[in-house]
């Protein structure tokens, strides 16, 4: 983790008047699985365009390593990529799109044909060199793509939705595999998806993106775990979010007055004041339901709806006179059933460092 | 009531349907009667075309030995060789600019590129032959060649366009992303890529200029008689059977060619590969 794989340095892409990319910077780090992460249109798969050089920055600075790349063109920058749609060359046998790029860098015949061997073995696709890319699969295409790009050892791999378009099992064990490939070759990769799940499955860190800009740069768990804003927290996992206004705060602890009846105890980071408007938010299982108030932060409500979804149960708690939260309860047991009813009174509790205050 | 409806719907279509059928025939009739009366009478042992006297092959073999149809055959393959290989080349490249890149008046360009396709052969050879005229050319192969490459550019244009509408660019992409250059990625992508669309397009090309009369006879010169301005002379004179025989035979080979056309243009999905 020492040397910089890629460093974006304030780049922005302009296509006539929609910015793409707005003023990024990110500093990627060598041999890191790196994901760019946010919704459609986001400017995910422009970002990764501007790395690999089919587009140029309106503005900013793109380093590959150490090196400033400039109007460096595509075919100059030692880094490959998987392409959405896999991009293979319909014309030619499986060994000829996978040697491509070596049979272009001038290697000599019998090393092309051994990696391109070694590297048809690697993504398990053995023997089968000698097939046209429309007499394989959709996984095995997407799998010859991966040999394609890997077999010239780049410094950094860009893959754009790579699993996208393969089925929800597939993309699971994919999912996994790329993971433990990565480690084992240990090549920068980085990875666009709009699957937030994807995201904090495989990457070491990742950058959630909206609207052209980076929200936030973190570990699965520190994007998870503390959203740097509402946009964040609310694209990565489910979130309830009640706004309110500060009627006490010392440090480490504030109380928000949500509705005239109910104020919740929440954890606060900064420095709040009394009267601001601010967003609390609060994973839906990071809250427990008791019958007693296990302590005074307790907070009283009724269960207003109770739905099994297998692995767990969640609960839509009425607090106060029109706020609804949602509760997950992991099913331990077995065959018990929802440990509470719909129109029971209960309690809801939460450790305080669970409930954030959100800025924006 | 509802199946009655139906029931008096359905005799109604059918009545209709009957009479579309009787003149789809008519015109299939009017259509290929004369072909094949043409066809079958280039077999007729009798010199005249009023009766039917046993099958024979007599005129394909006189025609196979006329000196001066062997001239006007190769006449006609060397206009339609060259003129095929020139507009095949700047075919090519003129759709590889439409469709690549954009530029001031392209919209012109692009119904420009119709024109010769659209306006009627009779025009396109007055221009021709007054810009011959205007140019000092003589009269010849070189300004049936001129000629023919200027209405073939268009049809080859069209065709490799057609082709290139659906070339998926990502491929040109990764092509440069494996470290191939502009020129390596059109050798060993892009133009193996419609590869199919451009040997489509030059085969209309061959079949066209073979065909071509009108702008053939206003632009050729003394001892530059084509196939098509050969038979014209000698059907001036009566037809004959070896006119028959030489039509049915051209007739064939036509057919062929733009049969392997329009193969090579709805196949041929892969691309070729060329090195
Ligand atoms: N070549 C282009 N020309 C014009 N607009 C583009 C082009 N490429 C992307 N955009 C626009 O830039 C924005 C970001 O696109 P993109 O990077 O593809 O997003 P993502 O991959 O996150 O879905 C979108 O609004 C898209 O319409
Ligand atoms: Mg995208």
């Amino acid at each position: 983790m020492s040397e910089q794989a890629v460093q974006l340095n304030r780049v922005s892409k302009k296509f006539g008047s929609v910015v793409a990319v707005n003023d990024v910077s990110l500093s990627i780090a060598d041999g890191e699985f790196f994901s760019l992460l946010g919704p459609s249109g986001c400017g995910k798969t422009t970002t990764l365009r501007l790395i690999a050089g089919f587009e140029l920055p309106t503005r900013g600075e793109v380093y590959i390593g150490q090196d400033l790349q400039g109007e460096t063109p595509p075919y100059r920058r030692p880094v490959n990529t998987v392409f959405q749609n896999y991009a293979l060359f319909p014309h030619m046998t499986i060994s000829r799109n996978v040697g491509f790029g070596l049979e272009m860098r001038k290697l000599p015949r019998d090393e092309i044909q051994r990696r391109v061997s070694e590297a048809l073995d690697m993504v398990q696709l053995p023997g089968m060199g000698e097939r046209k890319p429309s007499q394989l699969s959709g996984g095995q295409q997407q799998r010859v793509a991966l040999a394609r790009a890997l077999v010239n050892q780049p410094k950094v791999l860009l893959l754009d939705e790579p699993l996208g378009a393969l089925d929800l099992k597939l993309r699971k064990a994919m999912q996994l595999e790329l993971k433990a490939l990565q480690h084992r070759i240990g090549i920068t990769f980085v990875y666009v998806t709009h699957d937030q799940e994807e995201a904090l499955t495989m990457s070491d860190r990742i950058a959630v993106m909206n609207g052209g800009r980076v929200l936030q740069i973190g570990t699965p768990e520190e994007i998870y775990e503390r959203p740097a804003n509402r946009f964040v927290a609310d694209f990565i996992g489910e979130t309830n979010f009640l706004e309110g206004q500060v009627t006490a705060g010392r440090p480490g602890e504030a109380t928000v007055q949500v509705e005239d009846s109910l104020t919740i105890p929440v954890s606060a980071d900064k420095a709040v004041g009394k009267r601001d408007v601010v967003t609390v938010a609060i994973r839906p299982e990071k809250i427990s339901l008791h019958a007693e108030p296990p302590d005074d932060r307790a907070v009283a409500g009724v269960i207003e709806e109770v739905i099994y979804t297998g692995t767990d149960t969640r609960y839509l708690v009425r607090i106060g006179e029109q706020t609804i939260v949602t509760v997950r309860q992991q099913n331990v047991g077995v065959g018990e059933g929802a440990s509470f009813l719909k129109g029971a009174s209960i309690y809801l509790h939460w450790r305080l460092q669970s409930a954030r205050l959100l800025t924006a | 009531m509802k199946t009655i409806g139906v029931r008096r719907e359905r005799r109604k279509t059918s009545w209709v349907g009957r009479l579309l059928t009787v003149h789809g025939i008519a015109g299939y009739l009017f259509l290929y009667l004369p072909i094949v009366v043409l066809v079958v009478f280039s077999f007729n042992a009798s010199r005249y075309a009023s009766a039917w006297r046993g099958f024979t092959l007599d005129w394909y073999v006189s025609m196979l030995q006329d000196q001066a149809l062997a001239s006007a055959v190769k006449n006609t393959l060397i206009v339609a060789g060259s003129s095929t290989l020139i507009s095949t080349v700047f075919g090519t490249m003129v759709a590889l600019a439409m469709e690549r890149y954009r530029f001031r008046g392209k919209l012109a360009f692009d119904a420009l590129l119709y024109l010769p396709i659209i306006i009627p052969d009779i025009a396109m050879a007055v221009m021709l032959l007054l810009f011959f005229i205007l140019a000092r050319l003589r009269l010849g192969l070189v300004t049936i060649i001129i000629s023919h490459v200027a209405f073939n550019i268009s049809f080859v244009a069209v065709v490799v366009r057609a082709r290139l509408a659906y070339f998926d660019m990502s491929l040109e992409e990764a092509a440069q992303d494996l470290y191939a250059d502009e020129w390596q990625t059109f050798w060993r992508v892009t133009l193996p890529l419609i590869m199919p669309g451009i040997l489509g397009g030059a085969l209309m090309a061959f079949t066209l200029s073979i065909d071509d009369f009108v702008i053939t006879f206003f632009t050729s010169g003394p001892g530059s008689t084509t196939l098509p301005l050969r038979i014209y002379s000698l059907v001036k004179l009566g037809v004959t059977p070896e006119i028959n025989a030489l039509s049915s035979l051209m007739l064939l080979i036509s057919m062929a060619l733009v049969m392997l056309s329009l193969l090579l243009q709805k196949g041929g999905g892969g691309g070729i590969e060329i090195v």
